[in-house]
């Protein structure tokens, strides 16, 4: 946000804060030590807003669910902001000093009355009232979000216009208020922090700065291309136009774990070449034509991961790999060596001093320092630099110099959801984790969970019994990409018209074959979360049996 | 841990504990204030991560001008208070909560210093005479109990609940001590699938009627076995391990490393006995998990051992 | 709060009885059926679920009354309408013994076996019934089950019959004999509520002197407010609104009234503690849990003066800044309940409760709330946790009540008849209430008289007046038998012998006896009755009664029980003085180390018997031996096993 990519706040602000906004987000089952946290903040009296299309077990925690349509986050931030604005609940001297934009900003909101915030959300006027008012007045509010906010093809736009928001109400750089976007991987933040982004080196330094460049060609005796590079889904596009024929794939599983995830097999299996360095034989690296077994990083390898609250942490090995399996490190290495360079064989901590030394917010961060303070957050200039709580507390500075360079509001535009419900296809397929599971179950899928039960299409009661399918019949499952077969489980957390997946058991019901590859363009995040669905009974089965009533809702799933 | 904290500033308290003039923070408490002087004061139902729920009353201790004596664990110290942790009072009663329990409830997997108390202690369990056979406690009614069999000491012996696949629950061995309650509630998890129920010598951990851990709200986060202090809720790994006399701690290594999962970052101790995880924890000192942990961290280690 | 509910849906008797405290469900989120509203919003949280965890106990109330029992598909329902886990609900019913988790008969009838009536009959209440009836639990439309003190103490015998049913609820019967079960068996499945006679109060005092806090009982209708105004009643609120709060404290703390409830805390202090407290709101209850073995007092004055304890509680309400009180009420009281729930309408129709307390302008009202079988939410703060729902676990103090009580606020409580004795020191005014009684025990005193006494009954006396002056008013020991042996106090109480009749009741006068006035249980024992038998029954009722959350009282009081089981039957476990050192070292780690007065009092009876030589030793032999062997009391016979 308004520069480095990471949340702004600490768990510990969100035990101290007065009102959460908890929006696209399942953080109970997707973040449950996260929601510990946010426990804290209910247990002392903050109130909690939740924003999401399903009453998830988060949502049960709200003081107020708003069961948005998939999709329609940008209308209803843009009726929030108008709402602030309209009932004079901006924080003018915030916006005054620290902003830039607010004309603009304010300009972009004016159609999304209250009447047509409902109209596109679903969610009743009053209570975008209630929630824009409660956001505005509250001293400290957080506002935290997951993949319910960017596996949209809007996905930037949905996390601007949350950010907007923010500004409008001064919600950022301080105790307690600020941006929380949660990782769903355990290094998707220091993965971005290392620069595995197409645009950025180290510490968020932007590739196309020829400063930056200079410093790390010095490095690494080598020339850093000063060009963006792609991101997953302009590989993929440019897979299928010919102009990229090799892959080398760490630690990632795209034929399963992609949207509309046959037409990926399918550009993998026309590459040239395909190397896949991983610890399992994926259904990815099944397609490799070399495949580099690698070691399991949190339990056998040495190094760093980095949270949701930008907390760089040490991993440790536990236990010996198996026969054959090594440390990425060393699988890198001797890579290097045989294309040219000799690295030799630096340690986890010999990599982490270089990085230290190349990338400023990570500079005081020496490993017996990780260890003593159990990990710092960055930035963190200097090794007598404790780490820092919260960012951007620079735009609350009285003094312009210290201010800095104010923040941007950036107005964006609502569109709907790319895949369109017909009456042909009249359900709205959204998708999202279980507790006990994770992504493609490549990992969770070892343990013995007692909580796990076969995937299904999860569908609200009056959905199946107009449907007229049963408890654990099996259905076909058609988008306008593909068709499944998968059993159905009802659902009381979800709505008519809405059905919900996830994608932990593709070996079983690839959720991914229905799921549409647009991606946001800004991001390259696919929109995972909006499939416009049918749901048709197989031939020969018989009338089902009815639905059974129930009388409490069933929590604890979906 | 968090690096930048916050300092709150303590008025200092000046006590005496045992002759000892001690100085502690406003609001410490009496059990602080001994550990930070150095003086042993046992405790079985005291966690630093949980509120005190001060039932054990193991670490009670006199306090001049107190009618009863009082639990150190919850009770803040005040200015000028005069503390006794080891006067004849204080022993008897430590010795009769120690005998209590250790003739109630099978103490066998709990930890070296509570045996060492009973020693300590000279508490003798025996003398409330032979243990009774195990019992079915589950559906006991508030009010109402069959009168003890002349000359057996009643017991919590019962049956071993194994339910699923990852926990075992050994009640015989539970000294409710409250905190498996306190961190399925309102302590950490808030699941709430457990809860003490009944009453008296019948008061026993229990999910709603008693129904099987897979039908109640459990979610299997671990953080009851996390803080259990006897063995009576134990992971299906270490207790089969234990069965099979194969558990042996001297030769497992505790290494702390990051959880594989999502971005939160918690904290694992992984206990690795030959090479295999046999347990996995989480430091109660790091201020992101305080100990706790989801289904996922917990269990989710198989796929590193060939559990996939 | 993300629950997990059983999918069984609850029958529609259960869903009546919970909608009947409850009203209907706000939203298909809460036990409703689903709108479209529902699809896009939902009102819930945490505060909301807090707020609604007190109406628990009144749902479980209202489940066993018109359902009979609670199964596990009314507990998903209640729950998922209070947003409340079904373990933790779960774990607050089963700690009640008046809540059933199985189906039962449809009447249940709980028969008192405990010390007054035991006294009284000279054995044990329930062996006939055992004989003719079947051992408790059987009978499939009407059955029995032995059952502690139910405080009707003063007839002898008693029963609380429970019915269930759609108007179902719960009736008592006193004396009650082989007779009554007779009747109540014929009636069966016809029986109705309405079938149970309210038992009359025995106050053999009534006109014959000058009583004070009892002077409307039998004598001034319960059920009109005039009656009340017109015998004096609501002079004490007029007074204390002149007044203004801390004239009220001032006149209290002249008057020098100290708590009735056995901790002897000056009234006047407690009162002005809350007052000053800034943290707000206040509340202001009114413990009638009265549970202990021998004392039938609250019942009397609930019974026959209601309006008094209203106006008393307002009182105290617009003298300590509450204004909203509970009468926290003990379960087994039915006539009670109905009688206050009367009486306060009354008040609010005649502008005595509400917003607008007596034109002051000042605000306040009360709202009754049941117990449900459990001695230990008599303590004060398992009471708050009573009330609020949740387990009637006391707490540990400090903080205490004044600071943080009821829904953590800052809370006075007092027991019904220092709350009684307030309306009397203002009307006489605090000097002269400071004339009555002793210098330091100022004021009248009720004392609950059962056993074997010529005339059992609720007497009022100045403080000070001697034991044996009490039992002469009593009319002396029935039959003009010696006298063994006097319960002073209750189950918590002591043991005083024949030579202690010069024992003056004040709480002075106790104390240096070693003794406790406790609440005002006096249970006559002649040479009849064997103290055996009656220490075992207070075993068997601590056992019964203690709430498990310590280690000293939970395992103590089992082991206590366990003792007096083997000296009963004459079989030491070692020796004598090997069982005697035990029960000592017992005596001392409840007594020290247990968290409430529960715990701590547990063993007062038992070391009193065991220092007078009632059990074992050369005098207890005899009983003790005699006791369990020939009269068959001390370990308990098969009517005792309740199921």
């Amino acid at each position: 946000m308004f520069g480095a990519g990471g949340g702004t706040s600490s768990y510990r602000e969100i035990e101290e804060t007065d009102l959460v906004v908890l929006w696209g987000s399942n953080a109970r089952e997707a973040h449950p030590i996260f929601f510990h946290h946010l426990l804290e903040g209910l247990r002392r009296g903050a109130k909690m807003y939740v924003v999401d299309p399903r009453r998830s077990t988060s949502a049960q925690w709200a003081d107020v669910w708003l069961g948005i349509d998939v999709g329609s986050d940008i209308a209803l931030a843009n009726a929030l902001g108008r709402e602030i604005i309209e009932t004079g609940l901006v924080d003018t001297e915030f916006v005054r000093r620290a902003t830039t934009g607010f004309e603009e900003y304010a300009a972009s909101v004016e159609p999304f009355t209250l009447a047509e915030g409902e109209r596109l959300t679903g969610v009743p006027a009053s209570v975008i009232a209630d929630l824009a008012h409660a956001y505005a007045r509250a001293d400290r509010a957080q506002l935290c979000w997951t993949l319910g906010i960017t596996e949209h093809h809007t996905a930037t736009d949905n996390v601007l216009a949350l950010c907007n928001l923010a500004l409008l109400t001064g919600h950022v750089g301080r105790f307690g208020s600020g941006l929380v976007p949660l990782r769903g991987q355990n290094n998707v933040q220091g993965g971005g922090d290392m620069g595995a982004i197409p645009n950025k080196l180290p510490g968020f330094q932007d590739v196309e700065d020829d400063a930056v460049r200079a410093r790390f060609d010095a490095a690494w005796g080598a020339t850093v291309p000063p060009r963006h590079g792609w991101h997953l889904s302009q590989m993929l596009e440019a897979i299928e136009r010919g102009d990229l024929r090799a892959l080398y794939v760490l630690g990632e599983n795209p034929a399963q774990s992609e949207a509309d995830d046959r037409h990926t097999v399918r550009l993998l299996e026309g590459l040239d070449h395909l190397v896949v360095q991983d610890i399992f034989l994926t259904k990815t690296a099944q397609l490799a034509d070399v495949v580099l077994p690698a070691a399991v990083a949190a339990f056998e390898c040495d190094g760093t991961v980095t949270s949701s609250e930008r907390r760089v942490q040490r991993l440790r090995p536990a236990l010996r790999p198996p026969e054959g399996a090594l440390d990425d490190i060393e699988i890198l290495s001797a890579l290097a060596r045989r294309l040219g360079p000799d690295w030799g064989r630096p340690s986890a901590e010999e990599v982490w001093d270089e990085c230290r030394s190349l990338s400023p917010m990570h500079a005081g961060m020496r490993y017996d320092r990780l260890e003593a303070l159990g990990g710092i957050q960055w930035p963190c200039p200097s090794e007598d630099h404790p780490g820092t709580m919260f960012l951007h507390s620079r735009l609350w500075e009285e003094d312009p110099e210290k201010r800095g360079q104010p923040a941007p509001f950036t107005p964006v535009t609502f569109e709907p959801p790319l895949d369109e419900l017909t009456d042909e296809l009249p359900i709205r397929l959204t998708t999202g984790r279980r507790l006990d599971s994770f992504n493609t179950g490549v990992q969770s899928g070892g343990y013995a969970s007692p909580l796990r039960r076969p995937e299904a299409l999860e569908l609200s009661p009056e959905d199946m019994a107009s449907l007229g399918v049963a408890e654990g019949e099996v259905v076909q499952v058609s988008s306008r990409r593909g068709s499944i077969t998968v059993p159905v489980h009802l659902d009381r957390t979800l709505r008519p018209g809405l059905a919900f997946m996830t994608p932990h058991f593709p070996d079983q019901a690839d959720t991914n074959v229905l799921t549409l590859d647009t991606w946001d363009p800004k991001s390259g995040t696919a929109e995972f979360k909006a499939t416009a669905i049918r749901v048709d009974r197989l031939p020969g089965d018989s009338g089902a049996a009815p639905v059974p009533e129930k009388a409490s809702e069933k929590a604890g799933v979906g | 841990m968090t690096a930048v904290t916050p300092v709150t500033l303590r008025r200092q308290v000046e006590l005496t504990i045992d002759g000892q003039a001690v100085t502690a923070g406003e609001g410490a408490t009496i059990l602080e204030a001994c550990r930070a002087a150095g003086i042993e004061v046992p405790t079985l139902c005291y966690l630093e991560t949980l509120a005190p729920v001060n039932v054990c009353r193991v670490c009670v201790v006199e306090v001049e001008g107190s009618r009863a004596l009082v639990p150190s664990c919850s009770r803040p110290v005040a200015a000028a208070m005069v503390v006794h942790t080891a006067s004849e009072r204080v022993r008897t009663s430590r010795r009769m909560v120690l005998e209590l329990l250790a003739s109630s409830v099978d103490l066998s997997t709990a930890g070296r210093d509570v045996h060492r108390w009973i020693e300590e202690h000279g508490a003798r369990p025996e003398r409330h005479g032979p243990a009774a056979p195990p019992a079915e406690r589950d559906h006991a009614h508030a009010g109402h109990h069959e009168p003890p069999e002349a000359g057996l000491a009643a017991t919590v012996a019962q049956a071993v609940k194994r339910d699923n696949d990852q926990y075992v629950r050994d009640y015989a061995k539970c000294i409710l001590c409250y905190k498996c309650v306190e961190a399925c509630g309102e302590e950490a998890q808030n699941t709430f699938a457990i809860a003490v129920a009944g009453r008296g010598f019948d008061a026993r951990i229990s999910t709603e009627l008693d129904v099987a851990l897979p039908d109640s709200a459990c979610v299997y986060c671990g953080n009851c076995i996390g803080v259990c202090p006897t063995g009576a809720l134990m992971f299906v790994s270490e207790h089969d391990l234990r069965a099979r006399g194969e558990w042996d701690e001297s030769r497992q290594e505790v290494t702390r490393t990051v959880c594989p999962y999502c971005g939160v970052g918690c904290n694992l101790d992984l206990h690795v006995q030959d090479n295999r995880i046999v347990k996995v924890t989480s430091p109660l000192d790091h201020d992101v998990t305080s100990g706790n942990l989801c289904v996922k961290g917990r269990f989710g280690f198989e796929f590193a051992q060939g559990g996939s | 709060m993300d629950l997990r509910t059983t999918e069984a849906p609850p029958s529609t008797a259960e869903r009546v009885a919970v909608d009947s405290v409850l009203g209907p469900p706000e939203s298909g989120w809460f036990g409703g059926g689903r709108t479209a509203l529902d699809g896009h919003v939902a009102i819930g949280g945490l505060s909301l679920a807090r707020s609604r965890r007190h109406l628990l106990l009144p749902v479980l109330h209202a489940l066993q009354e018109q359902v009979g029992w609670i199964s596990l598909a009314a507990l998903g329902y209640l729950c998922t309408r209070l947003d409340l886990p079904p373990a933790e609900a779960y774990a607050v019913a089963s700690a009640y013994a008046l809540f059933s988790f199985e189906p039962e008969a449809r009447v249940v009838v709980h028969v008192c076996d405990d010390v007054a009536c035991q006294a009284a009959s000279g054995g044990d209440p329930t062996e006939e019934l055992a004989a003719r009836f079947g051992p408790a639990g059987s009978g499939t439309t009407v059955t029995w089950r032995p059952s502690p003190c139910l405080g009707h103490c003063e007839h002898g015998s008693a029963a609380l019959v429970q019915v269930a049913g759609e108007r179902g609820g719960c009736g008592s019967l006193a004396p009650f004999t082989a007779r009554d079960m007779e009747r109540l068996v014929a009636l069966g499945s016809d029986l109705e509520l309405g079938d149970l006679t309210t038992p009359l109060a025995l106050v053999p005092q009534a006109g014959t002197g000058p009583t004070r806090l009892l002077r409307r009982v039998g004598r001034v209708d319960p059920a009109s407010i005039d009656a009340y105004r017109a015998s004096g009643g609501y002079r004490a609120l007029r007074r204390a609104l002149e007044l203004g709060p801390m004239g009220v404290i001032a006149e209290l703390k002249e008057s020098k009234l100290l708590g009735r409830g056995g901790a002897a805390f000056p009234t006047g202090a407690k009162w002005e503690a809350v007052a000053r407290n800034p943290l707000r709101p206040h509340y202001f209850v009114a413990n009638a849990d009265e549970s202990e073995p021998g004392t039938f007092k609250d019942r009397v004055l609930l019974d026959h003066d209601p309006y008094a304890l209203v106006e008393a509680l307002t009182v105290a309400g617009v003298t300590t800044g509450a204004e909203k009180g509970f009468v926290y009420l003990r379960g087994e009281y039915p006539t009670a309940a109905a009688r206050l729930e009367h009486a306060a309408a009354e008040a609010r129709a005649r502008g005595l409760l509400g917003d607008d307390v007596m034109g002051s302008g000042l605000r306040f009202d009360l709202e009754v709330r049941r117990g449900a079988g459990a001695y230990i939410a008599g303590e004060e703060t398992a009471l708050f946790n009573s009330i609020e729902g949740r387990r009637p676990e006391p707490r540990n103090k400090p903080p205490y009540p004044v600071d943080r009580g009821l829904f953590d606020k800052p809370t006075g409580v007092n027991n019904v008849e220092t709350l009684l004795s307030t309306l009397e020191v203002l009307t006489l005014g605090g000097a002269a209430y400071a004339e009555l009684g002793t210098p330091s025990s100022t004021g009248t005193r009720l004392f609950c008289l059962s056993g074997r006494v010529e005339r059992p009954g609720l007497y009022e006396v100045a403080m000070g007046t001697t034991l044996g002056a009490l039992l002469d008013l009593g009319g002396g020991v029935a039959g003009g038998r010696p006298l063994e042996a006097v319960i002073l106090g209750g189950a918590a109480g002591s043991f005083v012998g024949p030579e202690d009749l010069g024992l003056p009741l004040s709480f002075e006068g106790a104390r240096e006896a070693g003794a406790t006035l406790g609440s005002g249980v006096v249970v006559v024992l002649d040479d009849t009755v064997d103290p055996g038998a009656v220490v075992a029954r207070v075993a068997r009722f601590f056992r019964d009664e203690s709430c498990g959350q310590c280690v000293p009282c939970r395992v103590g009081t089992q082991r206590q029980e366990e003792v007096l089981g083997r000296l009963a039957a004459d079989r030491p476990l070692g020796s004598l003085e090997a069982e005697l050192a035990l029960l000592a070292d017992l005596d001392a780690v409840m007594r020290d180390a247990s968290i409430c007065g529960l715990g701590q009092t547990a063993s007062s009876l038992v070391t009193s018997a065991v220092r007078r030589g009632l059990l074992g030793g050369e005098h207890g032999n005899g009983h003790a031996g005699s006791g369990g062997g020939g009269n068959g009391h001390g370990g308990g016979g098969s009517a005792r096993q309740g199921r």
